[in-house]
């Protein structure tokens, strides 16, 4: 209601600005990384070493943006891993079968398993009011089961896949991995909806405030549904991908992703407690994970480091989040009661 | 302040909107008997009654969150049926809440427009249109909010400015608040009304949902009573009286408010000399005595509440000795203020003075635990008895023991506090604003309570920004003004007018 108060709130409080600030920080943290790591190893720097890079960090930051889609409306999506491992399986064993299939149909495949997981998920978090971090678990464990039934020791190996489908693995343009080109298009797309779309907003609005979003006419129950549902699709799409780049499948594929991808989310700045966070965020975050971890393996530290240090990025960036809003709360606070005693 | 009533009850025209005989029960609770309600273009309109009249229920139906199991609906004479939140947003009706519901992560432009952003091309969101016309809609409130700044961290008032353009840009023309005023200042509530003004000059019709009477006489034309879910009386507010008001809510008379029991006065219990703390108080001093209430009125802020924490030991004082029953309360220590028998009912009994989650009985004995254990393990039987008797003599209404107390209402949460310390046994009962935010039949109950304490031989020194209660209850009332006490007055000869003078600063000289 005050001059002061909207000065202040426009400096420190405008909603983009906080955003964009974390990006640019990732950013800055990330060409530290690399640069460090480069000056130890300058095999870091060259192009196979950055493809490789960004190869690995595609399919992170893919499952990073369903899942800032779903953390964003106040869920989790713990499923994606395992769902990796089932569509990577599942595509695997269709090509195994059917040699001459063609490659869109693995993909088609692939988003179609992990859609159908992600709608199960989806339902019963939506309509049925389970906490999603239970349903989600359930489903990790529900599908490594179903998974180990189907795999039944057999591997998929590269000969098992058509040539083509490994291609987009390692295939470039311009140098750049088609996986790094397909994760950019999601993120840009997703990202773009996000910003832009009503059905967007309706995240954030559920994420931040569950029941005003309701009060306000938000179709909550649909919309978290819906993020399930891509969150799904992504993951199975990521698991294609996950055959694609490493042409071969067994039931350990995917293990443990769920946890990396809501790490590089909350590092990339998406609340945990939903309303705030942008997928480049995620799949910035996804990136520098995943630098770390090549950058770590490229300095010959021990692999046991990189979890570790994971681990105090993530506790880092919650400290940070935490910091920065009680502080924009409290200058917001002080500036009302200057001007109260005013 | 002075508007004049236009025609029969105040008002002319057709109505806008007209519910009428609306019913509503959740399983056997008949939460809505007789909701009626008819609301023409330009007025303000209040809807009163004590809490669980039904008048949330009724806002509930008006907004489309409930729908009504029988009853109708018409608007601008043609029946509707709201099925939903979007249904009544397409209606034209908005509702703004008690508690402002805002996406704090979110700017207040897009709080205001959410679920209807302004589209460009391609269905996408027009984020510059979007704040351009949160900017109009504040230059027309007349107040400067950047519709570009994040929700979180703005006050009450603004938030409820928000919830207000929101309704005004759906181009809505009913608009329904739900107890505005709760958290407002003096200063912002007048702003408020100059907005339900403006509103009105525009042929919005405002229901206003208040407790404060005096608020519904300076702002409304016409008011609607409301008793156990019925539909009591409408009247326009020339021709009813704030008496004729309370008795058609409660359903007695105003003098049953504040019953008093002559009581001897004993000995001294608490003894307050030349208290201070640097910067806030000076030189207070007083005495309780058993059998007496003394009242500590005043403006807020004139340091009412810091003279209880500085007794009871939340705050260190700077200078000044209290005694209790003969005894000098250590400095800082309301461990000690406890053991000395000093109870303090605190003014937020959410925040302050229960745990909200936790069962009745967990709650009442949550001062005794002490008394309640066997060599460090509570005594689960004996924390139901003690909650059990308290129950039982300050009749509270509740399902079981074991409820939590969020499922209380105001009234009820506030006698499991009062029990919470009762059960302690003490000489000296500091209660800071009884009955703030507790409807009027409750209230008159939470002072017939402490009516029968006093009689008992409890002292007890009563806060309270309520003159009517501070006038019906204190035996002597003491008037604090910045950090001093500027009078102090008998029941006899207190009065409305003197008491606000020596709040105020008009009155010189001390009347004791």
């Amino acid at each position: 209601m005050t001059t002061a108060t909207s000065a202040l709130g426009t400096r420190f409080a405008r909603g983009g600005a906080l955003l964009r600030a974390r990006e640019v920080g990732i950013g800055v943290v990330l060409l530290l990384v690399f640069g460090v790591t480069t000056l130890h190893n300058h095999n870091f720097a060259t192009a196979s070493s950055v493809q490789q890079l960004l190869s690995g960090a595609a399919l992170i930051a893919m499952l990073g943006v369903g899942e800032t889609l779903v953390i964003v409306t106040r869920n989790v999506d713990l499923s994606v891993g395992s769902i990796v491992g089932l569509s990577a399986y599942i595509v695997g064993d269709l090509f195994k079968d059917h040699p001459g299939a063609p490659v869109i149909l693995g993909f088609v495949v692939g988003i179609a398993v992990g859609a159908v997981i992600g709608a199960v998920n989806g339902f019963v978090t939506a309509a049925l009011r389970v906490p999603s971090l239970v349903v989600t678990l359930a489903m990790l464990y529900i599908i490594r089961g179903l998974d180990g039934l189907i795999v039944n020791g057999v591997i998929i190996t590269a000969s098992n896949v058509p040539n083509a489908f490994i291609a987009i693995g390692f295939r470039t343009i311009a140098g750049i991995p088609w996986l790094a080109i397909i994760a950019f298009a999601v993120v840009v797309i997703v990202g773009y909806a996000m910003r832009s779309f009503r059905s967007g907003r309706d995240l954030y609005a559920i994420g931040s405030n569950p029941e005003a979003a309701a009060l306000a006419g938000v179709p909550v129950g649909r919309r978290v549904f819906t993020a399930f549902v891509i969150s799904g699709s992504l993951a199975g799409l990521a698991g294609a991908l996950f055959l694609a780049l490493h042409a071969e499948v067994d039931v350990t594929a995917g293990t443990g992703y769920e946890l990396l991808v809501v790490a590089a989310v909350v590092v990339g700045g998406v609340a945990i407690f939903g309303g705030s966070g942008t997928v480049v965020g995620a799949a910035l975050g996804a990136l520098l994970l995943n630098t770390i971890n090549q950058a770590l393996v490229a300095s010959r530290v021990s692999a046991f480091w990189n979890e570790a240090i994971a681990g105090a990025l993530l506790l880092l960036a919650i400290a940070f989040d935490r910091w920065l809003s009680l502080r924009v709360v409290r200058g917001l606070r002080s500036a009302e009661g200057a001007h109260r005693d005013l | 302040m002075n508007e004049q009533p236009e025609g029969v009850g105040g008002v002319h025209g057709k109505p806008r909107l007209a519910l009428d005989q609306a019913a509503k029960a959740f399983g056997a609770v008949q939460a809505l008997v007789d909701g009626s309600i008819t609301l023409f273009p330009g007025e303000a309109h209040a809807l009163v009654g004590e809490n669980g009249a039904g008048k949330s229920t009724l806002v509930k139906i008006l907004a489309g969150v409930y729908q009504p199991d029988s009853g109708t609906l018409a608007i601008d004479g043609q029946p509707v049926v709201l099925n939903g939140p979007n249904a009544a947003r397409d209606a034209g009706i908005s509702i703004i809440y008690q508690e402002p519901t805002l996406f704090p992560d979110l700017t207040v432009a897009e709080n205001i427009f959410m679920g209807r952003q302004p589209l460009r091309a391609g269905r996408r969101i027009d984020r510059p249109a979007m704040n351009r016309d949160a900017g109009e809609i504040f230059t027309r409130l007349g107040v400067a909010l950047d519709p570009q700044r994040q929700a979180r961290g703005l006050s009450v008032a603004d938030q409820q400015i928000v919830e207000i353009a929101k309704a005004l840009s759906s181009h809505a023309n009913v608009l329904v608040m739900d107890e505005p005023t709760a958290a407002l200042t003096t200063v912002e509530v007048e702003r408020l009304f100059e907005v339900i003004r403006a509103l009105r000059r525009e042929g919005a019709a405002v229901l206003f949902i208040s407790h404060r009477l005096e608020e519904v006489f300076a702002v409304c034309q016409r008011v609607t009573i409301m008793r156990d879910g019925r539909f009591v009386r409408t009247a326009a507010v020339g021709d009813i009286t704030v008496d004729e008001i309370i008795r058609s809510m409660v359903g007695r008379d105003l003098d049953e408010l504040f019953p008093k029991t002559q009581v001897a006065v004993g000995e001294v219990v608490l003894q307050v000399e030349q208290l201070g703390r640097e910067g806030v108080l000076h030189d207070i001093s007083f005495s309780v005595r058993r059998g007496e209430i003394v009242a500590l009125a005043g403006l807020v802020g004139a340091g009412r509440s810091e003279v209880a924490r500085a007794i009871f030991g939340i705050d260190r004082r700077s200078a000044g000795v209290v005694t209790v029953r003969g005894k000098v309360l250590p400095n800082g220590s309301p461990l000690a203020s406890m053991a000395a028998g000093v109870a303090l009912v605190p003014e937020d009994r959410r925040q302050q003075g229960l745990v909200m989650d936790l069962g009745i009985d967990r709650n009442v004995a949550l001062a005794s635990l002490a008394r309640l254990s066997h060599f460090g393990l509570i005594s689960r039987t004996r924390e139901r008895d003690l909650a059990a008797t308290w129950a039982n003599r300050l009749q509270l209404k509740f399902g079981r023991l074991t409820n939590a107390v969020s499922t209380l209402s105001g009234g009820n949460q506030q006698k499991v506090v009062l029990s919470k310390w009762l059960a302690r046994d003490p000489a000296l009962l500091i209660i800071d604003e009884p009955t703030r935010g507790i409807d009027v039949g409750t209230k008159a109950e939470v002072h017939r309570i402490l009516d029968g304490l006093v009689a008992d031989g409890l002292a007890v020194l009563m806060i309270s920004s309520e003159l009517p209660e501070v006038l019906g209850m204190a035996d002597r009332i003491l008037v604090m003004r910045e950090g001093r006490i500027t009078a102090e007055l008998s029941r006899a000869e207190a009065s409305e007018d003197l008491v606000m003078r020596a709040a105020t600063g008009q009155l010189k000289a001390a009347a004791a």
